[in-house]
């Protein structure tokens, strides 16, 4: 156990130190959602990550929180991050405009399998902000949409008013070879499209459960329910994929407390196949 | 022949501070302070437990006096050294408001040279773990690592077993097999009282060449080597680690975690004590106009309710859920993250809980609740103090 040869080899001097990015724009997605694109004011020109890969973003003064990256991966001159104002330091965030500047570090943790569900048919299955750290793989798949078989993203939100990237959503949709379903917890009056959890479009929504990669992102409930209704078609818990969400303050793996059973979520995941999570989801309080 | 051991008498150990003090180590090691052994700067001799030992029980550590004047007489201190590689706080960086926004300012790693005198062989293994933790991955912490690269290690091995210890069972004690500069046996009789003295590297070696010493006789080696053999039956606990991280796999849902829970007071004693947990928080603090903020890196505790705190709450909120977590960290789930346990068999956590609450007795209990017979030699777990 006691190991006299240790490997000393650094692959970030300093990986708690950010950089300094400045906002280009913020965009408002949705009453308590905002979009800020950021540029590097280093020297750097791009901002190199994987889809599925989340950042730490450090607000002058007030604190630093993971947020997953929901840019596209081959626009890396823009690093994009959608969130939602819930705590401290993203309600502080969302009172940033233009011009003003935030702290980086990143990218860490897995990304999506975008290679490996190359022949396959795609279903993204998005519950509320959940689209946000899906959208990378979407631009990422749809660029290269001749690889992959049929593409469906089934999409959950409470409410009408809780959409994200309306206007992309409506590109897509319009696609012939996208297929995008939109649900809603609970509608308004202004609403024709389906009303009802994400998971009940799964058994109508088109693909072959045998060749089928599925990515998952949404509340914890949301993604355990989803599993069942794919392993319900015959989905394989190895081609199943879903986005794990713990308390951060490090995303190294030192600071201990993104733990999940044995797995650290800022290195391990967040990206995790469900056969993975499978067990520890089962449980209460891990 | 290559002379394996040496003897130091125990006249000439002021020197060996001495020699590590010239050498522009800031010697620490251990003191008597605060009614208890603690490891802190050490210039003489006279600082350190002579003729003191601990006693150790669940929850319970007492000083009391030796009938010799050993000088490493105790078992292993309330603070272990990770306070000194992986400090309880450390600030990571500072940064000032500009015209354009804010610029960071990276904090200079300034490590000292440290010679850390009388590690036990338990801590020894606890510094590998940390090792894993902190220099072994994709990143490396540059404070953990800066201190670790300049340590001079003098172990020494046990010379008793405390009332929680059990590094037999964990296999990492009571003899420092490796990881030191120097490592001594401390021999007390009624007439001689010397120190057995093993190189463990090259600077130890240069170290050694700089006391007076000799060759060791036969007699004296086999004394230190009967002493330890002794002193790995003396062990107050036990740990059954077969299967363990499996039954604990098996178990995330047991009612014992209930009843330690209904016990534990979420102190977050063993954690800090702990001489392998690592957890930390970070604090970002501004002064009062704004014009300067920093970030601070803290010990944390699994413990805490903020510790998993996301929005909406706390995905432990019970204590049971905590207490599982600590436990089935220690003994299974790091494994699968550095390979080896996190648990060396030290005692603290035991000896420093405020209720007793012993580790090894809630191990046992998860197995035996399996159906599995107590291990000849130990006292059920069901059987409550």
């Amino acid at each position: 156990m006691l190991e006299q040869e240790l490997v000393f080899e650094p692959t970030v001097a300093e990986p708690m130190l950010p950089e300094v990015f400045r906002i280009q724009r913020v965009k408002h997605e949705s009453y308590d959602t905002f979009t800020l694109i950021l540029e590097p004011s280093n020297g750097r020109e791009s901002f190199p990550f994987k889809a599925g890969q989340f950042n730490m973003l450090y607000v002058y003064g007030v604190g630093e929180v993971p947020i997953s990256i929901s840019g596209d991966p081959n626009q890396p001159e823009m690093l994009v991050h959608t969130t939602r104002a819930v705590g401290t330091v993203t309600k502080a965030m969302s009172e940033l405009k233009r011009g003003d500047v935030i702290g980086i570090r990143g990218p860490f943790g897995s990304s999506w399998p975008i290679q490996e569900a190359e022949h396959h048919d795609v279903v993204f299955v998005a519950g509320g902000i959940g689209l946000a750290p899906l959208r990378p793989a979407l631009y990422e798949i749809i660029a290269r949409r001749e690889k992959y078989g049929r593409i469906v993203l089934l999409y959950g939100t409470r409410s009408p008013d809780d959409i994200l990237y309306h206007d992309e959503l409506e590109q897509w949709r319009a696609r012939f070879d996208l297929e995008v379903y939109v649900t809603v917890d609970y509608a308004d009056k202004s609403w024709r499209g389906n009303v009802g959890v994400v998971t009940n479009l799964i058994p109508k929504a088109p693909f072959d459960p045998q060749h089928t990669v599925a990515l998952v992102c949404g509340p914890e409930v949301m993604m355990r329910f989803t599993a069942i209704e794919f392993l319900k078609r015959g989905v394989s818990p190895t081609s199943l994929y879903l986005t794990m969400e713990r308390n951060m303050k490090c995303a190294i793996g030192f600071c201990g407390h993104c733990q999940l059973g044995g797995y650290f979520i800022c290195k391990d995941g967040p990206v995790f196949t469900y056969e993975q999570m499978q067990t520890l989801l089962s449980l209460w309080e891990v | 022949m290559t002379q394996q051991f040496s003897i130091l008498e125990r006249e000439d150990f002021q020197k060996l501070i001495d020699v590590l003090s010239a050498d522009g180590y800031q010697v620490i090691g251990p003191t008597l302070g605060e009614g208890a052994v603690i490891y802190d700067e050490l210039t003489s001799i006279e600082q350190m437990p002579i003729g003191w030992t601990d006693i150790q029980e669940g929850g319970k550590y007492r000083l009391e006096r030796r009938d010799d004047d050993a000088l490493f007489g105790f078992n292993t201190s309330p603070q272990s050294w990770k306070r000194f590689l992986h400090p309880p706080s450390v600030r990571l960086w500072q940064a000032h408001r500009t015209d354009e926004g804010f610029e960071l300012q990276h904090e200079p790693i300034e490590a000292p040279r440290m010679a850390f005198l009388g590690v036990r062989s338990c801590d020894l293994h606890a510094i590998a773990i940390q090792d894993k933790v902190f220099m072994n991955g994709d990143y490396l912490d540059p404070t953990y690592k800066s201190r670790r690269e300049k340590i001079f290690v003098v172990a020494v091995n046990c010379g008793q077993a405390g009332g929680t210890c059990f590094c037999s069972s964990m296999n990492t004690g009571p003899k420092a097999e490796g990881g030191f500069d120097l490592a001594l046996t401390e021999i007390v009789e009624s007439r001689q009282h010397y120190f057995v003295v093993e190189v463990g590297s090259e600077k130890g070696q240069e170290v050694l060449h700089q006391l007076p010493h000799r060759p060791a006789k036969d007699s004296e080696v086999k004394a230190a080597d009967n002493l330890l053999k002794k002193v790995s039956k003396q062990m107050g606990r036990i740990l059954d680690t077969e299967q363990m991280q499996d039954i604990l796999y098996r178990n995330y849902e047991n009612a014992r975690w209930d009843s330690v829970a209904q016990r534990c007071l979420s102190c977050a004693n063993c954690t800090m004590v702990c001489p392998t947990c690592f957890c930390t928080t970070i604090q970002d603090v501004t002064d009062l106009s704004g014009s300067h903020a920093e970030r601070v890196r803290r010990w944390d505790s699994c413990f805490t309710m903020d510790f998993s705190y996301i929005h909406g709450g706390s995905i432990r909120y019970s204590q049971k859920s905590r207490y599982r977590q600590w436990m089935t960290h220690k003994l299974a789930t790091w494994f699968d993250q550095f390979g080896t346990a996190g648990c060396v068999g030290c005692g603290r956590c035991i000896t420093w809980c405020p209720v007793g609450i012993d580790l090894t007795e809630e191990m046992a209990a998860i197995r035996e609740s399996e159906g599995a017979a107590p291990k000849p030699g130990r006292k059920p777990a069901s059987a409550k103090p």
